[in-house]
């Protein structure tokens, strides 16, 4: 599994791992050489056209994650966090932790356990400061005809009853599978997406162009756009940051389900998987043979969405009875 | 030096000098311009929720009309190929005009493309080298290579040509002859790169078929010439320049010969989507009859069904593809059947129903519509320019010598 | 004429696709105004659910390297100042016959498998504070989960192991897990249905709305 996943992780050019991190090599520094002199030209003729926003040159001139040293990482988490902090008003961490090792998370969800009442929907939204008005939700829950089984053109995910379960329907909530294989990040045209050593599909805000070409390759509908300035209430925002994950996102950029990397990577659940109400929702490390994750795949029978498409999901989907 | 300094006068001398329709249809295309324009501001202040794109159809109206010209631009080989590779005289004349055609269309595409993304201030992460442009696993990468490389190619080809012929010298064959041979795969390949960036995604099957790029190729063969035929009837009207007739049925039968073709993968898409009548379908019963009651696209999918037959039968009847006015009237049903074609029924469908089932039925904003109709001003302003400058260089009626007196 | 008619062309195709833009534009679904249900709800709306879940004590912090894992639960689910039942029980008469419940226990119905069941079946009759297996040991209310995994073995199992049921705090480390009363009323087990919160706005109504002065004070880092 974790050859399989070795062999079709993007070729970093620095190790992400952020605490392990050499000097650049010389072939960044030519790079480097060659994208200041660009740059500069550009800025001083985009400061003249933009002429205003400020931090506005600065931002378009941030370059790839996983490009910084460091040292350039912290920099950058420290002014990511006097920016936050002082636009909202209230102390803010941003974090890169790092992927531990040897881990791969996974998910379950147990679809005869879950009753459809969204509250992972907007606790998600609550946990990863996603934009209030225009609305992003990164879990969509489809509810679907028991008599029809998973059938995705009659799934509504706009139900709206005074209560749930109801009788004939079922639910399937869906947000990004995580795969292994993800078509999202191979057809990025400026890797600004990819996976993490521990599997998680993680988007750099500062380097995405917005071009949605990923959009369009997910099979899961898990990417989605900010489509407008994204609107966080500062009493609503959550302080508690990882910079490939929660903090706040500019218009313009796609994001997505992190299993809540500035948890997981820390050791908890994600946000979803404590506050299901009913424990539908099941994660931990698919290389740990004594993980909750391991032992329902064999006591369990699992299956994905849409495993035609060979994606190979390490989200997986489960009857417990 | 003085070569090139010569030639940059003569241009913009070429270039100002016109009548009064001529500055009335730069004044127009200046307007629709600004109009557009302001309407682009807005867009990127507000991002692009003034558009009718969601996350459930994230692609349309821009993407479409990239689609649609990245088939002009390509369809420019159909003539140069004869035209250089055949040496075949009539047409040899009226290829430069193919490769005017296809800058204009080339800018339009950029332009639709960079209206189109979220973050256009970072394209810079597109170049090779500063950026980080991801070949080759994106064909989106790709796409924005051969683009620009086709556009650069047109370029220095057309000004190459232009500037002897201005100069009054001879142009090396061994300089311009490989150049544009190479122009032919690379038209090719613009077209296929871009049906490739939609053939190669696994989750949307209305655009998974390998029928796809061959669709591309014969449509843009019957779209491009379309607006070649009635561009030269213009420039007849209002230049110096002549065309032979005999070139202009060359073209509309070579059209003919697209159509049929580009008719016939259709009806091989056609039969397989609905004999195997599996989950895919939904995409085109959304297209051609409407899908849990969501029936937007229906009429425009039939009128680009009907605009390609009847313009197929015009041109295939000599006749009629021989009657000026029966051609024209095919040129504009074939340029609108795949207009629609390429523009709406290819993008939109594809996204619809997403790929969770959801029928969000897009149309597009006013906001789209005016910055498309700034692009399409843009791309009309190019060519205006361009062959303002190129039919009287060519016609050999203005030269270095027109400088001196 | 032969311009002429390319003219006239030209112009009958222009109004057609002029024609077919207006329509499309104004036929869209993005520009209906004083559209009112659109409501774009959020975690604020919903003040009665605790979005930042607080850890049972104990649980703040992941396990050390090597520590074992502890596994933490909340006590059981009890009535207000029902336990211990034998603060009233100690000097009343045990009765075993089925009858109509009254007084402190009147709220109790019992809808829990077949219509056979009485409180004895897992009460203890005589030491009330506990209750009783089949085999006759009795146990503590704290490990109720013995007596329901009697009847629900699979499910019992798949609890132990994490699959049934919720746990909170770490993947890797201290968890907090729940036991079966405090989701299913032993009486009347049935999970409750619940009220959903709201559903997503509709993409045709998503569109732009101009933000509030509040939330335009927090939004003008939009480009950084």
């Amino acid at each position: 599994m974790s050859q399989d996943y070795a062999g079709k992780a993007p070729a970093p050019r620095v190790p992400c791992d952020v605490a392990h991190k050499g000097a650049a090599d010389g072939g960044l520094n030519r790079r480097e050489f060659l994208a200041g002199a660009g740059l500069t030209a550009m800025s001083a003729i985009a400061t003249t056209v933009a002429g205003a926003a400020p931090g506005f040159i600065e931002s378009m001139l941030r370059r790839h994650f996983k490009e910084l040293s460091p040292d350039e990482v912290q920099e950058r988490l420290r002014l990511l966090e006097e920016e936050y902090s002082s636009r909202f008003g209230k102390k803010v961490t941003v974090a890169a932790t790092p992927p531990m090792e040897n881990v791969l998370f996974g998910y379950a969800l147990d679809l005869s356990r879950c009753i459809g009442c969204r509250r992972c929907v907007y606790a998600c939204v609550h946990e990863n400061n996603q934009s209030r008005d225009p609305q992003i939700h990164w879990i969509r829950v489809l509810e679907m005809a028991k008599e029809r089984g998973i059938d995705l053109e009659e799934a509504d995910p706009y139900y709206d009853h005074d209560t749930v379960p109801q009788e004939d329907s079922f639910y399937m909530p869906v947000a990004c599978q995580q795969c292994r294989n993800p078509p999202c990040t191979r057809v990025c045209p400026v890797q600004a997406t990819w996976q993490e050593p521990d599997g998680i599909v993680v988007i750099d805000y500062d380097w995405c162009i917005g071009c949605r070409y990923c959009m369009a390759a997910c099979p899961y509908g898990a990417r989605h756009f900010n489509w407008g300035n994204p609107q966080i209430p500062a009493a609503g925002l959550n302080t508690d940051m990882h910079v490939l994950g929660n903090r706040p996102r500019v218009a313009g950029v796609v994001e997505k389900c992190t299993f809540c990397i500035q948890r997981v990577r820390k050791g908890r659940y994600p946000a979803c998987v404590e506050i299901c109400p009913v424990g539908a929702r099941k994660f931990g490390n698919l290389l740990d043979e004594n993980s909750e994750l391991r032992y329902l795949m064999r006591e369990k029978r699992v299956f994905v969405l849409k495993e035609d498409l060979n994606t190979q999901p390490k989200f997986y989907y489960f009857y417990a009875t | 030096m003085r070569g090139p300094i010569n030639f940059i006068i003569g241009s913009v001398r070429l270039v100002l000098r016109g009548g009064k329709a001529y500055y009335a249809w730069m004044a127009f295309l200046l307007a629709l311009i600004l109009w557009g324009g302001i309407a682009y501001v807005d867009q990127l202040r507000h991002g692009l929720i003034m558009t009718g794109m969601r996350d459930q159809v994230s692609w349309a109206f821009y993407i479409g009309n990239f689609t649609f010209l990245v088939g002009v631009a390509a369809a420019a080989v159909l003539l140069v190929i004869p035209a250089y590779v055949y040496s075949w005289k009539p047409i040899k004349e009226v290829a430069i005009f193919g490769e005017l055609l296809a800058i204009s269309a080339i800018v339009m595409c950029l332009l639709f493309v960079t209206v189109d993304i979220g973050r256009p201030e970072r394209f810079w992460h597109l170049l090779p080298l500063v950026g980080a442009l991801n070949v080759p696993a994106s064909l989106l990468a790709w796409d924005v290579l051969v683009l620009n490389g086709y556009l650069v190619l047109n370029v220095v080809i057309v000004v190459y040509l232009l500037y002897t012929a201005f100069n009054k010298q001879p142009y090396n064959k061994n300089f311009v002859v490989p150049l544009i041979l190479l122009s032919i795969p690379a038209a090719i390949s613009i077209h296929t790169v871009t049906a490739f960036v939609y053939n190669g995604l696994a989750a949307r099957p209305f655009w998974n078929a390998s029928i796809l790029a061959p669709r591309f190729i014969a449509s843009a063969f019957c779209s491009g010439p379309a607006i070649l035929l009635i561009l030269f009837q213009i420039l007849q009207r209002t230049t110096s320049i002549r065309l032979q007739d005999e070139a202009i049925w060359k073209i509309a039968e070579l059209m003919a010969y697209a159509m049929f073709f580009n008719l016939f993968l259709f009806g091989a898409e056609i039969f397989k989507e609905y004999y195997s009548n599996t989950y895919h379908l939904s995409h085109t019963r959304y297209l051609y009859s409407g899908l849990h009651g969501h029936t937007a696209l229906v009429p425009y999918a039939w009128a680009s069904f009907f605009c390609s037959v009847v313009a197929f039968l015009l041109f295939l009847i000599p006749s009629t593809r021989k009657n000026i006015v029966t051609l024209n009237l095919g040129c504009l049903l074939i340029y609108s059947g795949v207009y629609i074609e390429k523009g709406l029924a290819l993008v939109i469908p594809g996204m619809t129903p997403d790929v969770l089932g959801e029928i969000y039925e897009y149309t597009p904003t006013l906001t789209e519509i005016r910055i498309g109709a700034a692009i399409f001003s843009i791309g009309f302003l190019i060519f205006t320019v361009l062959c303002k400058i190129a039919i009287p260089i060519i016609q050999g009626e203005y030269s270095v010598d027109s400088l001196k007196s | 004429m032969e311009s002429t008619s390319l003219v006239v062309l030209l112009l009958v195709f222009a109004a057609i696709g002029f024609g077919v833009l207006v329509y499309a534009v104004t036929k869209g679904s993005h520009y209906k105004q004083g559209e009112t249900l659109r409501v774009a709800h959020a975690p604020k709306d919903y003040p009665e659910i605790e979005w930042n879940v607080e850890l049972l004590p104990g649980l703040e912090k992941p396990a050390k390297e090597g520590e074992a894992e502890t596994f933490s639960v909340p006590s059981p689910p009890f009535s207000e100042d029902v336990f211990p039942c034998s603060d009233c029980h100690e000097d009343m008469d045990p009765n075993p016959e089925r009858r109509v419940l009254e007084m402190a226990h009147e709220e109790i119905v019992l809808d829990h498998g077949p219509k056979s069941r009485w409180c004895f079946d897992c009460h203890n009759l005589e030491d009330r504070d506990k209750l009783r297996l089949v085999s006759g040991s009795l146990v503590d209310f704290k490990e109720s989960y013995k007596l329901c995994g009697q009847c629900h073995g699979t499910i019992y199992r798949d609890w132990r192991e994490g699959i049934h049921g919720r746990r909170r705090g770490y993947w890797n480390g201290h968890k907090s897990y729940l036991l079966c009363a405090h989701c299913h009323n032993p009486h009347k087990p049935r999970f409750k249905p619940l009220k959903p919160l709201a559903p997503p706005i509709r993409p045709s109504s998503q569109h732009f709305t101009e933000p509030s002065a509040e939330q335009t004070s927090k939004s003008e880092g939009g480009h950084s």
